[in-house]
């Protein structure tokens, strides 16, 4: 036998894993060039496992398409489950090059610190916290120009470093796709017991055609699916109060898509325009309209879920 | 390996991008690759999204696939006449829910071949479409776009801070990469009420047009929340065609003829517009 590892191998963590002109012709040159491939440090495998065991319900809010409300409802989720002051909730944004959650949940402009015992997430009340690379970069012009490793490297970080303390509700907010992001939360929550994911989608098809490939990304990997949200189902006019449909559910909406995959449909979020400019603002939403439709919404979204979590 | 020359045939190529997701990336890819084809120029749409390919579905060509020719992979084209030719990842899947879940190597990898393999023929317009971020499809496309004349950036954005946020960084990602920025786009910029034409703004006012003051570029235009629009997207129909009137056709318009024509090309335009 030759050598069985190529000379000039750029190594199976590289970025040229699989694409070097070296791995010609090697025979693990396709599982290489996947991206499938990470060897993971045992230690850092148990690092979360150790921050995980402290935090009850870890929920991921996902959904294929971008700018359908991923980052509105898990704030506003975090804000519903948190109005029980006897409960500890948490938000940790994994979107790297796209965060949201500090300007929703009105934290821009804030860092986190470092202590003994890890990362100290942002407070937004005594029960509500917030962890994102938002609250890392110095400016809000800063991009984070990443490739995928550099990615799940900060992800493992928070999963990892983060002084939570011991929480009831951790919610994942994720970037669109079933990419890098996707995998690596997936492949370090499965093993602690995820919750589960909400899937969040707008009603029109062009939505729900990605948001149907995320369904088969979560039975591909194992993630159990909780149930599906449609956002932005319909608007009430302010000035004559009203419906009218603005983004339309050719297919059926997100109501069709769950009943044809046959999961849970936790309910629709109207379109409002003062619940953007809330998380514009970062103020919170249930404070200022409280007897909104749209809070009613939420409120009922969350008692949804609790049921299907089994609380 | 030789080096392979890239779009060797295409006088023009600009980038649609955004750091946020939904804001209409895909929606001005399509209406401004279809007025410049009513405007009798040859066009090819690169849609680079590969976890959420919005493009075949826009314009009505979900059930196509990609031939292969001697050349390379053919593009699907919505007509005979071969004025618009489209590349996306959901043409080559078998089944249109399947889920397209890579790490960056292997997108990184998709995407050189999207730019090296298709044989686009003689393209007077290349127009690309990108997933939102910064990431791996982002610094792909422009280290494989390096040997070749790139006219510049499209900036999508929907007005409301958050969205602006996500684009003020892509800004910086633009800067930072020496991509020429064209401009920013303000899209879903108020929602007249059907019943009592009263307009709201949904997703506030005025973003896009603050950012590109900001970032000292210019300011393309904005386009309403449409539901004629969202309706011709949904159902692959050509809005620019159908409703040459509405504000939202008569932005893209205005786009194509200031920032995309040269001006000597405008001149010579076999069938110009009337505006």
């Amino acid at each position: 036998m030759e050598n069985e590892i190529p000379e000039h191998c750029p190594g199976v963590q590289s970025e040229a894993a699989g694409k070097a002109s070296t791995c010609d012709g090697c025979p693990n040159q396709k599982i290489c060039a996947s991206g499938e491939i990470i060897v993971e440090d045992p230690k850092i495998m148990v690092g979360i496992q150790e921050r995980m065991l402290n935090v009850k319900h870890k929920i991921l809010v996902l959904s294929g398409k971008g700018g359908v409300g991923k980052s509105t409802l898990t704030s506003m989720i975090a804000r519903v489950f948190a109005q029980d002051l006897a409960k500890n909730v948490a938000v940790m944004d994994i979107d790297i090059c796209g965060p949201s959650a500090p300007r929703i949940m009105g934290v821009e402009g804030e860092t986190v610190h470092q202590s003994g015992s890890g990362w100290s997430p942002v407070y937004i009340g005594e029960n509500l916290s917030v962890m994102s690379v938002g609250l890392l970069l110095a400016s809000p012009d800063d991009a984070v120009i990443w490739r995928g490793p550099k990615k799940n490297g900060l992800i493992k970080q928070f999963l990892s470093e983060v002084d939570w303390g011991s929480l009831d509700y951790l919610l994942m907010d994720t970037p669109p796709g079933t990419s890098d992001e996707h995998l690596s939360i997936a492949q370090y929550m499965l093993p602690c017991q995820l919750t589960g994911a909400i899937i969040v989608t707008s009603p029109q098809e062009i939505s729900l055609l990605d948001v149907r490939k995320e369904i088969n990304f979560c039975r591909k990997v194992n993630i159990p699916i909780i149930g599906i949200v449609e956002n932005m189902s319909w608007f009430v006019c302010p000035k004559c109060r009203k419906e009218s449909e603005i983004f339309l559910a050719t297919t059926g909406g997100a109501r069709q898509m769950a009943s044809e995959f046959n999961l849970p449909f936790l309910g629709q979020i109207p379109l409002d325009h003062r619940l953007t400019q809330a998380c514009d603002e970062g103020i919170d939403f249930f404070e200022e309209y409280s007897d909104s439709a749209t809070a009613s919404a939420f409120i009922q979204l969350v008692k949804e879920i609790k049921a299907h979590i089994k609380e | 390996m030789a080096n392979v020359q890239i779009l060797p045939n295409v006088k023009h190529v600009f980038l649609v991008l955004s750091g946020k997701g939904g804001v209409g990336k895909s929606t001005v890819s399509t209406q401004l690759a279809l007025t410049l084809q009513n405007c009798g120029f040859k066009v090819g749409l690169l849609d680079i999204d590969l976890c959420g390919p919005s493009i075949p579905r826009m314009l009505g060509l979900e059930n196509s696939a990609v031939h292969q020719c001697a050349q390379g992979w053919v593009p699907v084209y919505t007509s005979p006449e071969q004025t618009l030719g489209v590349m996306s990842v959901g043409f080559l899947l078998e089944n249109k829910d399947d889920p397209v879940v890579w790490r960056g190597p292997k997108k990184t990898a998709m995407i050189k071949q999207f730019l090296t393999d298709v044989y686009w023929q003689d393209l007077d317009y290349l127009i690309i479409d990108t997933p939102p971020g910064t990431s791996d499809e982002h610094i792909s496309v422009l280290e494989n776009l390096k040997t070749v004349k790139c006219d510049g950036a499209i900036l999508v954005t929907t007005p409301q801070a958050v969205a602006v946020g996500d684009v003020r960084r892509e800004l910086t990602f633009c800067k930072k990469t020496g991509l020429n920025v064209i401009g920013i786009l303000e899209n879903m910029c108020g929602y007249v009420c059907p019943h009592c034409s009263e307009c709201t703004n949904i997703f506030s006012y005025g973003g896009g047009e603050s950012l590109a003051e900001m970032g000292k570029v210019p300011f393309l235009g904005r386009i309403p929340i449409d539901p004629k629009l969202t309706k011709a997207t949904e159902n692959g129909e050509n809005f620019i065609t159908a409703f040459q009137d509405s504000v939202a056709a008569q932005a893209f318009i205005t786009i194509v003829k200031k920032y995309m024509i040269p001006q000597e090309e405008s001149m010579d335009v076999s069938e110009p517009i009337d505006v």
